[in-house]
């Protein structure tokens, strides 16, 4: 059983959760993620990597409600205890192999959407503590729904957007990508796009234009997230490849975004009756 | 005149009936049908069964007990040589081992050494009747990677001799293929797998379950950090492979690895469950091993119609015979000598049908099986909503690239040698990993050599 030491609501239906897991804080890394159960009768949920404390033995993880083992997990309060956590998984971001002389001559540009922010942070973060600060758009529906913005704005250079113009830039983070390169002047050698399928896809369409080569980390179904089953299988330059054990970030040019998309919703049918009963079970929200 | 009997017939539940539930399908022997079909027994002088068997359970002897109404000598007979009876005695192919060999077997019917082996170890587990003595702790420690037959086998002659041994699983539930893949009707995972592994809890072995070796943790951290004296792998084949053809990718083409995880261990049949399950109207399986008889059965019982599609004949159907039996009982449909070429699916991304071509048998290859050839213009559709890939796995590349110095082959498989020795010191390996995907005996056989290898290394440092 894996404790939960701290909660908190970050905006509608996305939580904050840390967890008492010293073995995954221990060995984690930006860009992994970790498979959540909540208890016997849930579904193994991955879930990236938000922030890690080696020294506390803590991992935290930020989910938005969306099918009934999420729900399950953030009707849960501080002190009480999920079943399963097990991690970290995937590969780490590939900066973290890099000589620290190239690391620092490289400019980044992180694209965060919606509950996509969370991953972001460690990432950021790690390249801050190893002398780089990146540029980041955070990009949200309207200001209610931003997240993670004070914690990125310390090691970061900071741009948000927003949908309905409600928090800073007004527009969609694409807009914002070509108002930095074009009316900003600035240059970058890689961006770093973390969100619903949807915007990762039209950020690699922006970026092309650019020839800003383009990393993205995809949030496929998984069951075991071990590579056994191989239903995170996704088309990358036309070969597939399992999320779980080669991902979860693959260059963003050469995905197939549209296959990956169909491919998400093919349990969504039997997700939301799932979510219906839990629903009909519990009044937690 | 022992073999003038005929092969006590083992009760076994309605096709019909469980074509339609979870429950295991066998019932397997009592106690006066299991002494009337151990009495069919010859006890010949040079026993053939023996020699067939992987681990060379002194089976006629075991039957001598057996019919002399001396379980608890019989089980001890057994436990020599095998540490899960009750599984193996109901996973094994014994039609190409120790039945396969059975004098019997000439003329008549062999004598049902399965069951028998079956019946002992389920008696055994009812009984409490783990009799083998354990050493007194040896103070060594001993880091055993995965919780399938392997690692328990290894796990639990380690225990025995008094080492200190903590099993790490990286699924939520210990087992591993016992428990992901082999479903329920065919072995009871509370009834017997989990008592399986109760007895090793008595026998003072840890588990931890959520590790991945590898990422929450490596070997090399086992053992310079956590003072482990060695390290036994034994983490299987759970690389699922897929055919490579168009439309593989579509929305209702899934592994039999996903099915069969999704089904058994996320007991997505279970609406208490919440992991959901997508079974469709018509669902095709692509192979002809146990794991495709497995998920084919598994979708017949979660409503679905449900297809074979294997290249070779019937004859070459690696799958125990026993499964293919009970899987026409319960209404599967084979059709043999058919290949898919692709997955066609409809305007949405769903699966709508396979394209297959037929083939006819050429001349043998190198697994001695006559390989099939494509039949030119044969091309036909078999219309479905699901197509099931149950073409065989391989061994997860993660322990290769997180340990350093460890040897693998070209097919991904750990390099070890018969007693489980790898590239690395201190590092052993077993079953799966080393084989490439094989059988429950042979792992738990492996397990057990590495475990005598793992003892004799320790004890010369």
């Amino acid at each position: 059983m894996f404790k939960i030491v701290e909660k908190s609501l970050l905006a509608e239906n996305i939580y904050k959760l840390r967890i008492e897991a010293p073995r995954v804080a221990q060995s984690a890394l930006p860009g992994q993620f970790v498979i959540v159960r909540v208890d016997e009768q849930g579904e193994r949920v991955p879930l990236t990597i938000a922030d890690y404390d080696k020294a506390e033995g803590t991992v935290t993880i930020v989910i938005q409600t969306i099918g009934a083992s999420t729900k399950k997990l953030c009707a849960l309060n501080e002190g009480d205890s999920i079943a399963d956590f097990a991690g970290p998984l995937g590969n780490p971001s590939e900066f973290v192999h890099l000589p620290e002389e190239e690391l620092r001559s490289r400019r980044y540009l992180f694209v965060a959407g919606g509950v996509g922010t969370a991953p972001v942070y460690p990432q950021v973060k790690w390249l801050y503590e190893h002398g780089v600060k990146a540029d980041v758009i955070i990009g949200a529906k309207t200001a209610s729904m931003l997240i993670y913005t004070e914690e990125m704005a310390k090691v970061a250079n900071l741009y948000v957007a927003t949908d309905d113009g409600s928090y800073g830039f007004h527009g969609l983070v694409t807009a914002k990508i070509k108002d930095l390169i074009e009316n900003e002047g600035k240059h970058y050698d890689e961006c770093v796009a973390i969100g619903p399928m949807i915007m990762m896809k039209f950020v690699t369409l922006t970026t092309r234009e650019y020839s800003l080569p383009t990393t993205v980390s995809l949030n496929a179904l998984m069951v075991d997230g071990t590579g056994m089953c191989g239903a995170c299988r996704v088309s990358v330059g036309g070969k597939t490849y399992f999320t779980c054990v080669d991902g979860p970030e693959f260059d963003g040019h050469q995905v197939d975004f549209d296959e990956a998309m169909r491919r998400q919703s093919m349990y969504r049918s039997q997700e939301a009756q799932a979510n219906e009963k839990h629903n009909h079970k519990c009044n937690c929200f | 005149m022992a073999n003038k009997i005929p092969r006590v017939a083992v009760r076994e539940q309605d096709a019909k009936v469980r074509a339609t539930n979870f429950e295991e399908v066998c019932y397997g022997y009592n106690l006066e049908e299991a002494q009337l079909e151990a009495s069919r027994c010859l006890n010949c002088k040079n026993p053939r069964c023996v020699a067939a068997c992987p681990v060379n359970i002194n089976i006629p002897t075991f039957i001598s007990h057996l019919v002399a109404g001396d379980l608890r000598k019989a089980s001890d007979v057994i436990l020599e040589d095998s540490s899960l009876p009750s599984i193996c005695g109901r996973v094994c192919p014994q039609e190409n081992q120790c039945e396969g060999s059975c004098i019997l077997g000439i003329k008549g019917e062999p004598v049902a050494i399965g069951k028998l082996e079956r019946f002992v170890g389920d008696w055994c587990l009812d009984n409490d009747a783990e009799s083998v003595a354990k050493a007194e702790a040896n103070g060594h420690k001993v880091a055993v990677v995965g919780s399938g037959p392997a690692g328990l086998a290894c796990a639990s002659d380690l225990a025995k001799m008094g080492y200190e041994v903590t099993v790490f699983e990286a699924l939520h539930k210990l087992g591993g293929v016992l428990v992901y893949g082999i479903p329920e009707f065919r072995l009871p995972k509370e009834k017997i797998v989990a008592r399986e592994i109760d007895t090793l809890k008595k026998l003072g072995v840890k588990f931890e379950t959520d590790v991945v070796v590898g990422r929450t943790i490596t070997i090399d951290a086992l053992m310079e950090d956590e003072g482990f004296d060695a390290v036994f792998i034994g983490s299987g084949a759970g690389l699922p492979r897929f055919m490579g053809i168009e439309g593989e990718n579509l929305n209702g083409v899934v592994s039999a690895n996903e099915f069969l995880t999704r089904a058994n261990l996320m007991r997505a049949y279970d609406e208490e469950y919440d992991t959901p399950i997508y079974v469709g109207k018509r669902v095709v399986v692509v192979g002809g091993g146990n794991v495709a008889m497995d998920a084919v059965r598994t979708a017949k019982r979660l409503g679905a119609e449900a297809i074979i599609v294997y290249r070779r004949s019937e004859a070459e159907l690696p799958a125990r015979r026993e499964e293919v039996h009970h899987a026409k009982e319960e209404g599967i449909e084979f059709r043999m000598l058919t290949n898919p070429t692709s997955v066609i699916g409809d305007e949405r991304g769903w699966v709508k049908g396979l394209n297959c071509v037929e083939m006819e048998l050429g001349e043998p290859d190198e697994s001695c099986r006559r390989s099939p050839v494509e039949k030119a213009g044969s091309d036909f559709t078999v219309e479905c909503d699901v197509v099931i890939m149950a073409l065989g796995t391989s061994p997860n590349p993660l322990l290769k690239r997180t340990t350093e110095g460890l040897e693998t082959n070209r097919r991904g498989c750990i390099v070890a040698s018969e007693d489980g020795v790898t590239s690395r010191e201190g590092v052993f390996a077993g079953g799966d990993a080393v084989t490439g995907a094989a059988t429950v005996i042979l792992a738990m056989g492996a397990g057990r050599k590495a475990a005598k290898a793992i003892d004799e290394y320790i004890k010369s440092k």
